[in-house]
């Protein structure tokens, strides 16, 4: 087992920039998820780390060991592909034994590890199947013990769930946890399912466009997004944003939103006429039926009932922004709620640049 | 079919009964005749049922001088012409299948382009090359010939074969501990056999059917086609159904069995 490291990787496709100077590092046992929308370059990525793409520039180490030229054979890797790719004409038996045989293990060997890997996975009675009489969910276990058989240093797993169908594919989720928490396992794994990367992952690394905006443990990334990306891709809903300006008040700058104001409480510089975004996820607005002060009113324009929750869809002036009340809340479209928002959870963004600006408030950054 | 009149059923049923006869029935009539006695090619009006079947007609043929010599000869050469066109066209076909590099829709076409040559044009100067090679009116010469015929036809095939095998496999087998050439070995030819084979055959077949360049570059080491095109004229009728029988029903059954891959190639859908 060991960690990995990127020192400055940059991978083109012609003149079509695919990663620009990734650098990152992975702890060793770390559940590590690339997180993104398609076309964001973590499949690249990934497949770079695997050795299946040839780097441009930069330097790639699976613990201390460079491997940067190393083919993916000499790697001491093992991937799992978002198709499977299961061979189709060996029985599964012989697929996930395939490794071990390719490193000439001694077939005693084999038989033992085969049958442990299938064990974990629940494939005991389908080794003597061809994989075209499995359904997907079993191809995708078989994908899995065939990498797990081989004890690799990093494990890399790009989008294994999916092909599976939702109910599935959640129960994919719990086991591929369970496989992380008992084998301790360096674990890549890419994902363009924000709900997948916050349930699975140690820590996550979003990706856009080629870069790497942000890398956090899930709930930092999702209390505390570096950018309005960020924000707006990871949670449903997505962080609602209000667009606003930077006054001068009587005790410091105040934040101008639809004709009111709210306290600034910023440790980096702002000044006066600058947009600014106040970015609050929807559970943490706090709603009131009755006006208080410092409260905002804001119209119910959609009532969504969520079994869980009642999703609002509200308007303050001309923007609108998503809350959520227990369900069984009377409430109807037309009606006005008073909504304040507790400094602790605001997320301040600058417009211009969509980046957070960092909070002087303790406990917050 | 729901919102089609049976006019247009007829029709398109009518169409595909006239096409089909249009090919079956010289063949029906070719193994009728090669399998009734001899005399009754003469006989008016002609039998259309097999009614008397006789192998005396076929005997003839079988045992008639240079036949036996000329089905060795034609063995031979398709052979050979199957062995060297897939050593040549089977990895071309796999770069074309794998490969992205520049040009690669070019060489597609450039692929097809070779057999722009019509054989009469290129028979003589063949000819005269491989009589300075010392090939001239040898097998290998004529399946040098079908190995330039076949090649476009074998490229095609498998290219269609390997791209039809998934990528991942070999980058799975790759991560599995693999070279790239292992990875080929172990996953992607096993998985092209059969496709493999089918454009072996179809090779085959090209070449056992192939009269022109084979007429042209032999003289004594006739192949099957050559040695019946040569004699046509001064053998009788019987003598040719029976000749025309041997050399199409090779030929017949081994489209039977690939044809499945023939539709793959053509853009025809299986099912």
């Amino acid at each position: 087992m060991a960690g990995v490291r990127l020192e400055g990787v940059r991978k083109t496709f012609g003149k079509v920039v695919a990663l620009r100077e990734i650098s990152l590092t992975v702890e060793d046992g770390e559940f590590f998820v690339l997180l993104g929308p398609s076309g964001c370059g973590k499949t690249t990525l990934l497949r770079c780390i695997a050795g299946l793409e040839r780097v441009d520039r930069g330097r790639i180490f699976i613990g201390n060991r460079e491997v940067t030229g190393l083919p993916p054979r000499r790697r001491n890797i093992a991937m799992v592909f978002q198709s499977y790719a299961v061979f189709p004409h060996m029985k599964v038996y012989d697929n996930i034994a395939f490794g071990l045989r390719m490193r000439r293990v001694p077939e005693a060997e084999v038989r033992r590890r085969v049958e442990r890997a299938a064990g974990m996975l629940q494939l005991e009675g389908l080794l003597d199947r061809y994989p075209a009489q499995l359904s997907g969910g079993q191809r995708q276990r078989v994908a899995v013990a065939r990498a797990l058989v081989m004890q690799p240093e990093v494990l890399l797993m790009d989008e294994p769930l999916s092909n599976l169908d939702a109910l599935l594919r959640l129960h994919a989720r719990a086991e591929l946890k369970r496989l992380h928490q008992e084998t301790g396992m360096t674990i890549i794994y890419v994902t363009h399912d924000q709900v997948e990367a916050m349930s699975l992952g140690d820590r996550i690394a979003v990706m856009r466009e080629g870069e790497i905006v942000q890398v956090d443990a899930p709930m930092r990334i999702y209390e505390a997004p570096a950018t309005v990306f960020v924000g707006g891709f990871i949670g449903n809903p997505p962080m609602n944003f209000l667009q606003g300006v930077v006054e001068d008040g009587e005790g410091g700058p105040v934040f101008h939103l639809e004709g009111h104001r709210i306290p600034l409480s910023l440790a980096g510089e702002v000044s006066s006429g600058q947009q600014l975004l106040l970015g609050i996820r929807a559970e943490h607005i706090r709603v009131n039926d009755e006006s208080h002060p410092g409260a905002l009113p804001a119209e119910v324009l959609v009532v969504e009932p969520l079994g869980a929750q009642l999703l609002i869809t509200a308007r303050i002036g001309t923007q609108t922004l998503k809350l959520s009340l227990p369900p069984g809340h009377p409430v109807a479209p037309g009606q006005l709620l008073w909504l304040s928002f507790p400094a602790e959870a605001i997320r301040w963004m600058d417009a211009r640049s969509g980046r957070a600006i960092p909070a002087s408030a303790p406990g917050s950054s | 079919m729901k919102g089609r009149s049976w006019v247009g059923d007829v029709l398109w049923y009518a169409g595909a009964i006239a096409l089909a006869l249009w090919v079956l029935a010289p063949i029906y009539l070719i193994g009728l005749l090669a399998f009734s006695p001899r005399m009754a090619v003469y006989r008016w009006p002609r039998p259309l049922l097999p009614l008397e079947l006789s192998v005396e007609t076929m005997r003839f043929f079988v045992t008639a001088t240079g036949t036996l010599a000329a089905t060795w000869n034609s063995i031979v050469v398709a052979l050979f012409t199957m062995i060297l066109s897939l050593i040549l066209g089977a990895p071309a076909g796999y770069a074309l299948a794998r490969f992205f590099f520049p040009g690669r829709e070019a060489v597609r076409m450039g692929i097809l382009m070779t057999r722009m040559f019509p054989m009469a044009i290129l028979s003589i100067p063949l000819a005269v090359t491989f009589i300075r090679m010392g090939l001239y009116d040898t097998p290998w010469a004529v399946a040098l010939v079908h190995t330039a015929m076949a090649l476009p036809f074998v490229i095609l095939i498998t290219a269609s074969v390997f791209t039809a095998i998934p990528r991942d496999l070999e980058e799975a087998a790759m991560t599995l501990g693999c070279s790239p050439l292992s990875a080929f070995l172990r996953i992607s030819l096993p998985l092209a056999l059969p496709g493999l084979a089918a454009a072996a055959l179809f090779t085959f077949v090209i070449s056992w059917n192939e009269v022109f360049a084979a007429a042209i570059l032999t003289l004594r080491q006739r192949t099957l086609p050559a040695l019946v095109i040569t004699v046509l004229n001064e053998s009788p009728l019987y003598f040719r159904f029976a000749g025309g029988f041997f050399m199409v029903a090779p030929a017949l059954v081994i489209l039977l069995i690939i044809r499945r891959y023939l539709f793959h190639l053509w853009g025809v859908s299986g099912r």
